[in-house]
């Protein structure tokens, strides 16, 4: 990680005032990409390995709900289906979810949002790519050759015992975790040492404040799961008595050591989602963000509650003084996450509200992280988790915040940032729809789960009492709705990169941050001369320009907004 | 190499060659100081005294090997707190750990032992 | 309207500006910073193991006593100071580049690999010793002597293995503590042989004059790291050797 300061990348691009060369055609040919060291190609490249990882993750998931069709099987055997959900869990996490907004849209919009040239090392932003890819190989290859049963959290002792692939994964997951270290590692320094001199702390788009909070966390958090996997490696090839029962070693520690990672982790997924939340909601309703330092500053308290409140996914094994410590401050979290949820309401109010597919998202987004958020002060509750614990309860509350906000919102950015990407438009139909399918297709798939879970239905079990059945069902049917609506997105995005219309406005939705203030797509160094100046979440002067159908810069005082 | 008579740098503070020595001498004393008391049973003071001496090394290390000392403050933070959460860490576990020990099956005949 | 390019033209070569960054001052603290976002991580990837060590030292406080008899307090208070003098020359080696001095620099650093080298010899040693004994945690773990080097079993007169009355006998969970042994001063290790790795391709690059006043960040970097290697091994000395 030394030695940041070589002379730029070789490629030619000094002349990028010329009409028409942007960051995607400055240079050509796959060396060109794979050896980029250009965060929006790096960006681009996340992007479609996520892709890969999400139809993976998203497959596993159809063949589970598949076989709990019937409450004693459809397809699988036994071994299959723990199989099955381990890797929908693996994939889903550690693949796509972890990596999810930063590594794409924060890779993208970072530097621009900052009106900076590039991330601080973008020798280590590539590294950070590669070691993605080695880490999917390490799963994929665990897959093939015999796959693993454990869940996604390798819980010991099973995972000492049992013959699967073991290794294999947590290598791969060892992997990723220095992937998103050094994503974290560059967003950090990034913010910190190349802000240009007119962009300050508070005048940093919400992003940003979201995607450092993540980072910070990635930092502090992620070399913890490090350990905890090369124990666990350890324990398993040598037997080195740290957390097997049988060699002296203590179970329960591995339970310590993995959810001080992968509490924080849940933030790693949703402070990002946040952000690009506190974005799309300010832009498309036209009117400044509510309450904007409120908004930073819980992002980054939630970054710092994180790491107290670990001990609340182990209240049915920890002691009395542990549950009661961690059942405490488990609550303070909810104070920082209400308080973006009214001001986010609160901005909505009397805005101009635009419901275009980017706003869909935004708005399912509350929606859904309010029941998902809800739900986890149940969990949180010592007396009522330990009826709930480990029950489809469980399963649907998480989904409710991984999946229907981090996913939400990862879609929202999609959309959003799309044009400014790719220099394309998509159908906004046909979004609209695949908008309003997903959400309730995730509605169906996990409601239904919430009743499972009170009623007692426990959660990696693949036989049921017929009693169940109705609800399961319900459930399957929900997911395939999602799957459809993920599908169709897939469709018309690619429809739009092979022959969608051409977007050649700089503002196509009005935003007031940098990146919207530069070209389509973007320059290599990302802006044409200086990175202009501007107040986020000021649109007074930014206005619609019926003639080439966007937004653009007006330097008249006089005119209205809009 | 050109205008380095002052010993100064324009990027970066220059540690003096007697600081250097002065830091190493002192760690090397420590050092013989730590494995000294090692050898006389201080009871519960043992761990305390031995974390002590090493705290203090630690610090000599970061201050003036580091540069924290002329260092960016902030760098000194970023560093202080990366300890603090370490510490964090060991202390909620150790405090679990510790009150579920009296709650464990040792070598019960119903443990599966499988090696 | 100046390009990124034309920006940087102004600027003396010597100070190898990448193109994203405005000034070598911003070049440096960025790097600098980014190094002490990077001890963090290290300290962090650390504390998961000094968690495993407080939890079973405040749990099981007579295995640790009995079991640190099996280190060898001198060969580790040697790589003690080997490491500590290591850190010197690294710290030293800073000083060289910031003022130009290419010839200390070249010496600094190579001193500082025949240490780190010199700690990997002593622990190699060690660690011979502890496998010879049969204290690797692996599946032919068992000591075969206690801590003062007296056979733990002994044949009599019929032939059958018993426990020798004369020997301490060895813990319950003997073998907690070596794994958490091997893992911390393996790991430990490990960083020490980068470290060496990144000194070696320094000292290339020291050949080749590429360091000076006006660019010494990897230098400075790589010293930082060296310091965090030496500071982990200065708490792990007392806690594994030093104990009652």
């Amino acid at each position: 990680m030394s030695s940041e300061a070589h002379v730029a990348d070789g490629s030619a691009v000094h002349a990028e005032h010329e009409t028409g060369e942007n960051y995607l055609n400055c240079s050509h040919g796959l060396r060109s990409w794979l050896l980029t060291l250009d965060h929006k190609r790096i960006a681009v490249m996340y992007l479609a390995g996520l892709a890969g990882a999400l139809f993976l993750g998203g497959i596993m998931a159809l063949v589970v709900r598949l076989e709990l069709w019937t409450g004693d099987g459809l397809v699988l055997s036994d071994d299959l289906y723990n199989h099955a959900f381990t890797l929908h869990g693996a994939i889903m996490t550690f693949l796509f979810i972890i990596p999810g907004i930063p590594a794409v849209f924060g890779n993208f919009a970072l530097p621009l949002m900052l009106g900076a040239k590039d991330v601080a090392f973008p020798r280590l932003n590539l590294l950070s790519w590669y070691l993605w890819i080695t880490g999917a190989v390490f799963a994929i290859v665990s897959m093939v050759v015999g796959a693993v049963d454990t869940g996604w959290t390798f819980y010991t002792p099973y995972s000492t015992q049992t013959s699967t692939q073991v290794i294999n994964m947590t290598m791969g997951v060892f992997i990723l975790g220095f992937s998103s270290i050094f994503t974290g590692l560059n967003f950090v320094v990034t913010i910190h040492k190349l802000r240009p001199a007119g962009m300050t702390w508070w005048r940093m788009p919400l992003m940003l404040w979201g995607l450092y909070a993540t980072a910070i966390i990635q930092v502090l958090a992620t070399p913890v799961l490090g350990i905890t996997l090369l124990l666990l490696v350890a324990e398993r090839a040598l037997g080195v008595g740290i957390f097997d029962p049988s060699l002296g070693g203590d179970p329960l520690l591995y339970q310590h050591f993995f959810w001080f990672y992968s509490h924080p982790a849940v933030y790693i997924m949703i402070l990002p989602a946040m952000g690009v939340i506190s974005e799309l909601i300010s832009v498309h309703s036209r009117k400044t963000i509510f309450g904007y330092h409120a908004i930073a500053l819980s992002s980054v308290a939630i970054a710092a509650f994180s790491f107290i409140v670990w001990g609340h996914h182990m209240f049915t094994a920890m002691s009395p003084m542990g549950n009661m410590i961690f059942s405490a401050l488990t609550f303070s979290v909810s104070i920082p996450s209400a308080v973006k949820t009214f001001n986010w309401l609160a901005t909505l109010y009397r805005g101009h509200i635009r419901l275009n597919a980017p706003m869909l998202y935004a708005l399912a987004f509350i929606f859904l992280f309010g029941i998902g958020g809800l739900t986890g002060l149940f969990l949180g509750a010592l007396a009522t988790d330990i009826h709930l614990h480990d029950t489809y309860f469980v399963v649907a509350h998480f989904h409710f915040v991984m999946v229907g906000s981090t996913l939400i919102a990862f879609l929202g950015a999609l959309h959003y940032w799309w044009p400014k990407m790719f220099g394309k438009a998509y159908d906004e139909t046909l979004a609209k729809i695949a908008c309003i399918l997903v959400f309730i297709g995730f509605n169906v798939t996990f409601l239904p789960q919430f009743v499972l879970g009170t009623r007692g239905m426990p959660r990696r079990y693949h036989n049921f009492l017929p009693e169940f059945q109705g609800l399961h069902q319900a459930s399957t049917v929900g997911a395939f709705i999602l799957a459809i609506g993920l599908f169709l997105i897939l469709v018309y995005l690619w429809k739009s990169l092979v022959s969608g219309k051409k977007v050649t406005v700089d503002n196509p939705w009005g935003g007031s941050s940098l990146e919207w203030l530069t070209t389509t797509p973007p320059p290599h160094y990302n802006f044409v001369g200086e990175p202009p100046e501007h107040d986020v979440y000021d649109y007074h002067d930014i206005r619609y320009d019926a003639a080439i159908d966007g937004y653009v810069l007006s330097k008249n005082e006089g005119d209205a907004a809009r | 190499m050109t205008d380095n008579h002052d010993h100064h740098n324009e990027l970066a503070h220059v540690m003096p060659v007697k600081v250097l020595l002065g830091v190493f001498g002192a760690l090397l004393v420590l050092t013989g100081a730590t494995v000294w008391v090692a050898t006389h049973d201080l009871g519960r003071f043992d761990l305390s005294l031995a974390l002590i001496i090493a705290t203090v090394k630690a610090v000599l290390v970061a201050l003036y090997f580091m540069h924290l000392r002329y260092d960016k403050v902030f760098n000194a933070i970023v560093f202080v707190v990366g300890i603090l959460f370490v510490i964090l860490f060991i202390s909620l576990a150790v405090m679990d750990t510790g009150n579920y020990q009296s709650q464990l099956l040792r070598n019960a005949d119903h443990v599966i032992r499988y090696r | 309207m100046s390009s990124a390019a034309d920006h940087h033209a102004e600027v003396d070569p010597a100070y190898r500006l990448a193109h994203h960054f405005e000034s070598p001052e911003q070049q440096f603290e960025t790097g600098k910073f980014g190094m002490w976002a990077f001890l963090v991580t290290e300290i962090l990837f650390f504390s998961g193991l000094f968690t495993a060590y407080s939890v079973y030292r405040s749990n099981e406080a007579d295995l640790f006593s009995y079991a640190s008899g099996y280190l060898d307090t001198t060969l580790g208070c040697i790589n003690t100071a080997v490491l500590i003098l290591s850190s010197l020359t690294m710290a030293w080696a800073v000083r060289c580049a910031q003022l130009g001095q290419q010839r200390g620099l070249k010496f600094c650093l190579i001193v500082t690999l025949l240490c780190a080298g010199g700690f990997m010899g002593i622990k190699s040693v060690e660690y011979h010793h502890k496998i010879h004994n049969g204290l690797f945690p692996n599946a032919h773990f068992g000591a075969h002597e206690d801590p003062d080097g007296v056979p733990l079993h002994i044949t009599d007169e019929s032939g059958a293995t018993v426990a020798n009355p004369a020997a301490r006998p060895a813990p319950e969970n003997l073998r907690s503590f070596f794994g958490i042994y091997f893992c911390m001063t393996g790991l430990h290790g490990l960083h020490v042989l980068i470290g060496m790795g990144v000194i070696f391709w320094l000292y290339l690059r020291a050949r080749r004059g590429e360091f000076g006043p006006k660019y010494f960040g990897p230098i400075d970097f790589t010293a930082l790291y060296w310091h965090v290697v030496d500071l982990i091994w200065i708490f792990l000395f007392p806690l594994l050797y030093l104990i009652h």
